[in-house]
């Protein structure tokens, strides 16, 4: 019976079938290409659309950058060489424009022995910004200070650093380096001592006179100490009068005999040598670290209920939003040499950055403005039930979840501010994308050169914006503390 | 020019007595320099090289200014200013002499209480039109597309002189020199008008210049000069007999090669007052007798300073035409130095 049956039962498999591999139109780039280019009718359509573009596109754009000149005197040089090179009536960039004034581009008309400075100023940014942008993360901050030390010290001694300096410059960054091991919070200290020094590198002269700035503060300090012990409540204002009395009346005079008494100053360069990315770069990094706290300052005084206050604000932010930036520089650079008194020297670049950064603070304050509105009332009652008092509630509870909610905007309103600084150029500053490369454009060698030098500006601006931008997005994740 | 009409009259009516009656020559000897307005960047007339050293048929003017008030051509100070900030910068003090190829025009010289002093170079407005397209005069440009700079002189005068010959344009509104050029070559345009000396300019860095014609019609005045704050008419002299000192130089053969020699052995009685030699015109102006000496000195006389800048033997080959000297059939005219 077994062997009938053995040979009625039908076939049974032992063995699994190995898996076939999927139809070659659902698997790998096909099925990409399929699924997010070729999905239907309509997208077929338009992505034929887009790649019939972009080859458009390059195909003019990349024989016009692959002859791209780097070694010529002149626009007719370079259009000899290429017409040498690829023949007569090939077309080709002219690159050898900022081969030559890649400085000026650069450092405006800043003294070429005194390049250092800048550098040496934008290299310690770097370290006193460090503790402030990478504070939760040891490795990160460790790259970034490394990185920019070593690319400091090497630039530096391209562009003819004096020893002294050298030495300095670099003590100071192995220092900063082995703090930021050790104690990074200790690094906060040169971070609020670096606006002082970077001011010192870049205009020169003498190192008594942010000395004596700071020392206002220190007695402005020490004022605040002994009065708060006495009457807490004329603290403040008693720590105001006292530095604001110093920095007026004696400040400039004290720096003076100091000076003359033991000179410490550096060669003084004019704020109408500064030009290119120096200038827009300046204008940039003192506009942003100025107009966040005036923008938060400026947010929470609409958010107040005093009426004061709140009005002063509202008509604050709602006149700088309502006139264009190049109208209030217009003010700064014209209409206030009428109102000064005649002979008064007010630094140009020192109006600029005061009406920039204003015109930036007053986004600002709406940005935050919309973070703050955007934290549950529950959050303001917590921190009232905690017996927080008002300037501790918004340090302590919603100034840190509103700032976060707000730093897309707030970035984005730092990137817009520095690509504004371009329009410095109606002024009369050597913005680094007009200002430049029309004094470039006036000598005749390089009459006629167009897109090379907006390329050029272009790409460095694309650099920097891009960096804040993904440095925002890394700020974002690591912040993220709810929906992980 | 609207905006800077708007904002002179502004400067105007705030303080033209303060600034007004201020002591410029003074003012420039205490502080060892002279502030000079200058173009932020015009080929030939004005242009930092690239170690950041100004030069140009403007930059001249500053440096006799400073060569005959400070005694060195080198003490002055660059201010770039725009077509917006040139008049207030000024009116306002910022800057003791404009040097910054301004055209001379009746309102600029009342309204805004400025006061040109001479004219260093007689402009006036042209058209470039591409070989190919056969015109051979402006009367022919009836219904043109035309590249115009906006917020210029430049704007009125076309429409004027189209208006004034029954014709019709089309304009194409452009923001710099440079990016007029860029629509020009584009094709964006038939026409590209602006000042000659542009003109010619341009068409020079073209790559291929012998395509490109110049219309031989000018259609306006444009008399460039250096300009000064009304109300300080002892610095107008200054700056104007410095201007006129390297015109008369030119005219009576002095450059900055034979003027060493000329001091000692010219006979000529209108050479000597000039130099220096005899007579102390220096003094009348509250300057040493060698002024005129100096300013010629700084960088030759007013024919060398065009052959160096914008003259025939410089890439922007510009002839002389109206800016020859009177005995030459040019209207450079200095008033006898006596």
């Amino acid at each position: 019976m077994s062997e009938m049956h053995a040979e009625t039962v039908p076939f049974v498999r032992e063995t699994m079938l190995p898996p076939a591999p999927p139809p070659i139109r659902e698997a790998g780039a096909v099925r990409w290409l399929r699924q997010n280019l070729f999905s239907g009718p309509v997208n077929t359509i338009l992505t034929l659309l887009g790649i019939a573009i972009i080859w458009f596109i390059v195909s003019h754009f990349w024989p016009w950058f692959a002859h791209s000149v780097w070694r010529a005197d002149s626009l007719a040089q370079c259009r000899e060489i290429i017409a040498r090179t690829w023949g007569e009536g090939a077309s080709g960039a002219c690159f050898a424009v900022i081969r030559e004034r890649w400085h000026q581009y650069m450092f405006g008309f800043y003294p070429p022995e005194l390049y250092w400075r800048p550098l040496l100023a934008f290299g310690l940014l770097m370290v006193a910004l460090a503790p402030i942008l990478f504070s939760e993360s040891r490795i990160i901050r460790r790259i970034v200070l490394i990185v920019s030390a070593t690319a400091t010290l090497i630039l530096a001694l391209a562009l003819g650093i004096p020893t002294p300096a050298l030495i300095l410059a670099a003590t100071a960054m192995i220092g900063a380096i082995a703090v930021a091991e050790r104690q990074p919070t200790r690094l906060l200290i040169f971070s609020a001592l670096y606006p002082f020094l970077g001011v010192w590198l870049l205009w020169g002269g003498s190192l008594w006179g942010p000395l004596m700035v700071l020392a206002s503060f220190g007695l402005g300090a020490l004022a605040w100490v002994v009065v708060a012990r006495l009457l807490p409540l004329l603290a403040a204002a008693a720590a105001i009068i006292v530095a604001l009395v110093w920095w007026i009346g004696f400040a400039g005079r004290a720096a003076e005999d100091l000076q003359n008494l033991l000179p410490l100053a550096i060669t003084p360069v004019a704020s109408d040598q500064f030009g290119g990315f120096l200038l827009a770069i300046t204008i940039g990094i003192a506009g942003i670290a100025l107009s966040l706290p005036m923008g938060i300052m400026l947010a929470l005084a609409r958010r107040s209920d005093m009426f004061l206050v709140k009005s002063l604000s509202v008509m604050f932010i709602e006149f700088i939003r309502g006139v264009p930036l190049i109208s209030l520089l217009f003010v700064a650079s014209l209409l206030l040499n009428y109102f000064l008194p005649p002979g008064t020297n007010f630094d140009i670049i020192l109006r600029v950055i005061i009406m920039v950064t204003l015109f930036a603070a007053a986004y600002m304050a709406e940005v935050i403005r919309g973070g703050l509105a955007a934290l549950p009332k529950g959050q303001y009652e917590a921190a009232d039930a905690l017996g927080l008092d008002y300037w501790k509630a918004q340090r302590l509870i919603i100034l840190p979840q509103a700032l976060k909610i707000s730093i897309p905007g707030i970035v984005s309103t730092f990137i817009g501010m520095f690509k504004d600084t371009t329009l410095v150029t109606f002024v009369g500053l050597f913005d680094p994308l007009k200002g430049i490369s029309d004094f470039v454009r006036a000598n005749f060698a390089w009459k006629g050169i167009y897109w090379e030098p907006f390329i050029f500006v272009g790409a460095i601006f694309f650099i920097i914006c891009f960096s804040m931008s993904r440095y925002s997005m890394f700020l974002e994740r690591r912040l993220a503390r709810d929906h992980r | 020019m609207k905006k800077s009409l708007f904002l002179g009259s502004v400067a105007a009516v705030t303080l033209s007595a303060g600034v007004g009656m201020a002591d410029t020559l003074a003012d420039v000897k205490a502080r060892g320099e002279l502030i000079c307005g200058v173009n932020t960047g015009l080929v030939g007339f004005a242009a930092p090289d690239a170690n950041g050293n100004w030069a140009g048929f403007d930059i001249a003017v500053c440096k006799a200014v400073a060569a005959s008030v400070l005694g060195d051509p080198s003490k002055v100070k660059y201010v770039p200013t725009t077509g917006q900030t040139r008049f207030t910068a000024l009116s306002s003090g910022e800057v003791d002499l404009l040097a910054r190829n301004s055209t001379w025009t009746f309102s600029r010289d009342t309204d805004l209480k400025l006061d040109f002093v001479a004219v260093n170079y007689y402009d006036g407005q042209g058209f470039m039109v591409p070989k190919d397209l056969g015109v051979t005069s402006a009367k022919e440009l009836d219904g043109a597309t035309i590249c115009i700079q906006t917020g210029t002189t430049t704007e009125l005068n076309l429409a004027d002189y189209f208006k004034a010959n029954n014709m019709s344009y089309q304009p194409v509104n452009i923001d710099s020199n440079a990016e007029g050029e860029q629509q020009y070559m584009a094709g964006a345009c038939d026409a590209y008008t602006t000042d000659a000396s542009g003109l010619a300019a341009t068409r020079a860095a073209f790559a291929n210049p012998e395509n490109h014609v110049i219309l031989p019609e000018i259609i306006s005045k444009e008399p460039l000069g250096p300009a000064v704050r009304q109300g300080d008419d002892l610095w107008a002299d200054i700056v104007r007999w410095s201007f006129y000192a390297l015109v008369a130089a030119e005219e009576y053969g002095v450059t900055s090669k034979n003027i060493d020699e000329l001091v000692k052995s010219s006979q000529n009685p209108e050479v000597q007052r000039l130099l220096g030699v005899t007579d102390d015109l220096g003094a009348m102006i509250g300057l040493d007798k060698e002024w005129a000496k100096r300013a010629i000195q700084a960088s030759g006389n007013y024919g060398e300073i065009f052959a160096a800048n914008i003259g025939e033997q410089t890439p922007i080959g510009l002839a002389r035409g109206l800016n020859a000297q009177w005995t030459q059939g040019g209207l450079m005219y200095a008033p006898p130095f006596r």
